[in-house]
């Protein structure tokens, strides 16, 4: 058994898992909340100040603590940090874990209780495939020798599937909570859930077909070595010019697919307030709602950071050194930070779509689903291995 | 500190994943039957997938277990679970044993059971599983696609698929232009 191996995987899944929170909460939450603030003409939340009262208790040098940061700390930087919300998702946070965990009579326990955590290990899970950097040589720090590590937890050869197949698991989640709550509007919305995501399922397996097809592997990591040594998968226009509008098709359909799988508006029908109360979550409360939330936010980073290895290119910038497997720490870091800023700004695109859309109707969220996304990414396959075949006969 | 590391070694040899996988999926196998409740059912199912899935990690069959999780797992037994849900079929009554049921089920099990020991028995299985047994996706592909052997018997199989699909769609249709 490789210790060394274990040990660098828990730290990697530890600081995966701490980045992946925090993104939940600042990209995720309080940018979703100042970005619809903007768009309907709102401020947002802007109340919450910095918690000097809490540095009281601090031992000892707790009051003179508190002192200082009233009279010389807070007047300077509270305009700013309420004016951004900055603390408002940790006191978001503290009220979750405070409230009464409340569960209704009439449910079926078991399954009321599990659902939540169906929800969010999956969406956690498949951050573990994603390369989120090339490598960081350390080498030799302290007398232990860390060497190179790989900036991913589990490089898979089948990475891709792995994440699709976890993706799945995530709905039992939502479908058991409709189901456990034994109520009419959560039930209609785990009915709901359950069609969807096997329908866009499809859509996004078979949007990706073509990746493998020009690739030829598919390993995560590959995918991204593939980009780094051509072009973006987006537009491949390096190797396969004919192949742009194909690629940049699949990319469509398998961002709309994402969107349809992280029940994103426009596609939020499970939970479509105006028509269900609040769908399969009705019936839930404090933490365990905000374990749906979590998944559902962690859910939408991971598809972001998917969309990002699959076709804009991982960590890769096209500009001098930056497409190479990093060979000194620095230019490690700037690899994670690359990925990290282009994953943002997908889910920048999310947010921003989620407010500016109405949403479908079930019977158009399905028909699009089947008779427009699913025909069009069959044939997108067909053109593609077509052109590829005829490449390799010249 | 040596003491540690030698059990832990020892409880995370290879033998050890497979009894646990192994477990697991009868066990679960066991539960779908013997539940009442067809959601607990179903669930179980889909925890035998997952076992079944591991197996195959410990066979190197990565492509087989993910396909595994996101065929089996992922989309048959979502449906599963959404005909269950839709049909709204409540808990199961007490079973009656019917006596031409227990007759014919538990000899159809023996034979069945004689005819896995005995192919087990005379097969000429490989020691030892080394990381090139069953090897990559690629491999499969090849085996499926590019060296012939299999290509008619696979692609026979999907046209079956096919025409169970049609027939589905052909009985539920309810009148026929």
């Amino acid at each position: 058994m490789d210790w060394g191996f274990i040990i660098s995987a828990l730290v990697k899944a530890g600081i995966v898992f701490g980045a992946a929170m925090t993104a939940f909460a600042y990209a995720g939450v309080m940018a979703e909340r100042k970005i619809s603030a903007a768009i309907q003409d709102r401020i947002g939340p802007n109340r919450v100040p910095l918690p000097t009262p809490l540095m009281a208790a601090v031992p000892l040098l707790g009051p003179i603590l508190a002192k200082l940061s009233a009279t010389f700390v807070a007047p300077l930087l509270n305009p700013v940090i309420k004016g951004l919300g900055l603390i408002q998702p940790a006191v978001d946070g503290v009220k979750a874990f405070t409230k009464e965990d409340y569960t209704p009579e009439h449910v079926n326990k078991v399954y009321f209780w599990i659902a939540p955590m169906i929800v969010f290990i999956p969406s956690v899970v498949i951050l573990a495939v994603i390369p989120f950097g090339s490598t960081l040589p350390f080498g030799e720090i302290a007398g232990v020798d860390i060497g190179t590590q790989k900036m991913v937890i589990a490089d898979l050869n089948v990475g891709i599937l792995f994440s699709f197949g976890i993706v799945s698991l995530s709905v039992y989640g939502i479908v058991l909570a409709g189901w456990a709550s034994n109520s009419k509007f959560p039930f209609l919305g785990g009915i709901r859930a359950s069609a969807q995501m096997v329908s866009y399922e499809l859509a996004m397996g078979l949007s990706i077909v073509p990746i493998f097809l020009i690739v030829g592997e598919l390993n995560l990591s590959g995918i991204i070595n593939y980009q780094a040594e051509n072009s973006w998968l987006i537009a491949p226009y390096k190797e396969h010019l004919l192949l742009l509008p194909s690629l940049f098709l699949s990319c469509a359909i398998f961002t709309v697919a994402i969107f349809a799988e992280t029940n994103r508006l426009p596609f939020d029908l499970p939970e479509a307030e105006t028509e269900l109360v609040s769908g399969y979550n009705t019936e839930y409360g404090s933490m365990k709602f905000a374990m749906f939330f979590m998944g559902e936010y962690i859910a939408m980073i991971a598809g972001a950071a998917m969309i990002v290895t699959l076709f804009l290119g991982g960590w890769t910038l096209p500009f001098g050194v930056l497409d190479d497997q990093a060979t000194s720490i620095w230019a490690g870091l700037a690899h994670i930070g690359i990925f990290v800023t282009k994953v943002v700004a997908i889910l920048w695109v999310m947010v921003w779509v989620r407010w500016m859309m109405p949403r479908f109707r079930y019977d158009q969220l399905m028909d699009l689903g089947w008779r427009t996304v699913l025909p069009i990414a069959i044939i997108n396959i067909g053109v593609v291995a077509t052109i590829l075949f005829f490449n390799h006969v010249k | 500190m040596d003491r540690i590391t030698d059990i832990l070694n020892g409880l995370l040899t290879y033998n050890t994943a497979f009894y646990v996988f192994a477990l697991m999926t009868l066990a679960c196998g066991i539960l779908v039957v013997t539940s009442r409740s067809p959601v607990t059912s179903a669930m179980f199912l889909v925890l035998t997938m997952i076992g079944i899935s591991g197996l195959f990690v410990l066979l190197n069959a990565y492509f087989l277990a993910a396909v595994q999780i996101l065929v089996y797992a992922g989309a048959v037994m979502v449906l599963f679970l959404f005909v269950i849900m839709l049909l709204n079929i409540g808990e199961e009554e007490e079973r009656q044993w019917n006596k031409f049921a227990l007759t014919t089920g538990s000899t159809g099990f023996a034979g069945l059971t004689c005819l896995l020991l005995l192919t087990i028995w005379r097969a000429d299985l490989p020691t030892g599983i080394g990381s090139t047994t069953v090897g990559s996706t690629k491999n499969l592909g090849n085996l499926l696609f590019t060296d012939g052997r299999f290509l008619l018997p696979f692609e026979l199989v999907s046209l079956v698929l096919l025409a169970a699909m049609m027939g589905v769609i052909l009985l539920s249709k309810k009148e026929i232009k």
